[in-house]
């Protein structure tokens, strides 16, 4: 399924968790801009949720401190199935600027599995939607193949 | 959890939360809904930042230090720079000095705005929380136009700044200071002269003036209790000298001093209105000339080798005075130590204060209101020991509660 065809039918609107492991909040501000006025993802349907329970996508900033390791543990496992993890920003995804911390877990794909990189020291909220938008189409895999494998409604 | 029973009962909030904020623990021990007291445990996000920089040369550090935080990513790295030439004696161009202080307004703007909106929507006005996020585009837009990036902007570099303030540029910051002018007003009106914000803020999170000072709060924390503190008035740098910064303080506008959440946020706001007028006089009055110390990066770095001592930045930041210290080393190419004294650090020290006495459903608010970016609770405990049963409230709930005090102050 080609990704602007993804868009026009979007079969589901994302629900996302948020969680920060150590980020600058430079990630964290041009994703609330993602979901205000100018960008708009809220258009879609897609909104920040208050619980992991309650969403089918870790939106996950940050390098990872050895503090966080055990928190983003157990909000990844209260996300219900089926589930996306996006990381947003270079630290999450590699390390970046901290690569030599002492107090670094990190990157984020040592703790949990992750689906979705947005790059960028923060990525602009064009980046983060394209991100959203891979996510939609991941979702709707994971989806038909737990269904496939006898997972009811 | 019946009121009046004198027992209290200990709950924690944190560390994650969501939205922009950074995570923090805090716990709150209430009789009923009463808040008792109230601990606060960071450090939640230690990532060792002055440890990284001893393997880093200055310039190297220059980008971690933009990530201290991005949110006064700008700040931090003025503060740095001060530092490092502090210790190397590198004299800066005035016209560097000038497109510093641009973009330090820049920055206070977009940062202010920020806060007000997320202030907002903490009390569920979420239609001025999206205002003042489609209105904080705007600075966002000049920012972008005059350094490449919404937000690590990547401008300052030992002995000046990386890039020039073109006519273009120019022009983007004129018309944002007339558009909000023009606009602005609006938000302002919505906030501040609604009933029901300034019943939700007017009285809650009170730090008095004594205690501000006790308690070592700074910028527009301090202020807003009726402190006249602010280092581009006290102590100026960068082109502040030329301009004429004076406090703001909410005596001067209202005539009286509450020390509470609705000071904080009407010194916020109106420090937007004060940063419109700087960048005005900036753009109006920055001298020709050239705007780095040294543009080839192996002299700086070989000066910095050469350099001796320890060096100090303090400046005024969105949220507070910003400090570092750095030594250099003469003969090694790395800083040997840096320490950095974050303006939430020291106003978060005023939590427990503000907490006493108020209700649970205020604690976002007064959370938020000290601007640490932090006001969204992911998920509280509540245990009651008697009954010997423990529910979950998520953040929402919390959230919920914040709003449900604000139906049944409209009476709805």
């Amino acid at each position: 399924m080609k990704l602007t065809r993804a868009l026009e039918i979007l079969p589901k609107s994302l629900w996302v968790f948020h969680c920060n492991s150590g980020s600058c909040n430079g990630c964290d501000i041009e994703i609330v801009a993602t979901i205000t006025p100018r960008y708009d993802i809220e258009r879609f349907g897609m909104k920040l949720v208050g619980s992991p329970r309650h969403a089918d996508v870790l939106l996950v900033t940050g390098p990872v401190t050895k503090y966080m390791t055990e928190r983003l543990r157990r909000i990844y496992e209260q996300v219900p199935d089926p589930k996306v993890v996006i990381v947003v920003g270079n630290c999450g995804a590699s390390g970046d600027v901290f690569y030599k911390s002492y107090s670094l877990d990190g990157p984020v794909d040592n703790i949990i599995p992750v689906d979705v990189y947005v790059h960028g020291c923060p990525p602009r909220p064009e980046a983060i939607i394209e991100g959203a938008a891979k996510a939609v189409l991941l979702l709707e895999k994971k989806r038909e193949e737990l269904l496939k494998a006898g997972a009811s409604r | 959890m019946s009121a009046g029973s004198h027992k209290t009962y200990r709950i924690p909030i944190g560390p994650v939360h969501v939205g922009l904020k950074e995570p923090v623990t805090t716990w709150l021990d209430v009789d009923g809904e009463r808040i008792v007291k109230a601990t606060v445990r960071p450090g939640s996000i230690h990532r060792g930042i002055e440890w990284m920089a001893r393997e880093r040369n200055p310039i190297q550090v220059i980008y971690l230090a933009e990530r201290i935080c991005g949110i006064c990513s700008f700040t931090h790295i003025v503060a740095f720079l001060r530092a490092v030439e502090d210790a190397a004696k590198i004299e800066v161009p005035i016209r560097a000095q000038y497109i510093r202080s641009l973009v330090l307004e820049l920055e206070r703007v977009h940062s202010h705005i920020l806060w007000a909106g997320v202030a907002c929507y903490t009390f569920g006005y979420d239609s001025a929380f999206n205002l003042g996020m489609l209105l904080r585009e705007k600075v966002m837009d000049v920012l972008e136009a005059l350094t490449g990036n919404r937000v690590n902007y990547g401008v300052g570099t030992v002995g000046g700044v990386r890039r020039d303030l073109t006519p273009r540029a120019a022009k983007a910051v004129r018309e944002m200071i007339q558009f909000y002018r023009r606009e602005f007003q609006t938000f302002l009106d919505v906030v501040t002269e609604d009933p029901i914000a300034r019943a939700r803020m007017r009285n809650v999170g009170v730090l008095s003036q004594e205690d501000a000072v006790k308690y070592c709060a700074l910028g527009p924390t301090a202020r807003g209790s009726g402190l006249r503190v602010d280092l581009r008035h006290s102590s100026p740098y960068e082109a502040y000298g030329d301009l004429g910064v004076t406090p703001l303080v909410p005596q001067d506008y209202t005539g009286e001093v509450f020390g509470d959440v609705y000071d904080r946020f009407f010194v916020r706001v109106m420090e937007v209105v004060q940063s419109l007028e700087l960048l005005e006089k900036i753009v109006d009055g920055i001298p020709e000339g050239p705007i780095a110390w040294e543009p080839k990066l192996p002299k700086v770095l070989a000066a910095l080798k050469a350099a001796d001592g320890i060096g100090w930045g303090i400046i005024e930041g969105p949220r507070g005075d910003d400090t570092h210290v750095v030594k250099l080393t003469r003969g090694e190419e790395n800083v040997t130590w840096w320490k950095v004294r974050a303006p939430t650090y020291a106003n978060a020290v005023s939590w427990p204060l503000m907490f006493q006495n108020q209700e649970i459903a205020d604690a976002p608010l007064i959370i938020n209101s000290i601007d640490p970016c932090i006001s969204c609770m992911e998920r509280i405990l509540v245990s009651d020991a008697r009954a010997g049963r423990s529910e979950i409230l998520t953040r929402a709930n919390l959230v919920e509660r914040c709003r449900e005090k604000t139906r049944r102050l409209m009476g709805a």
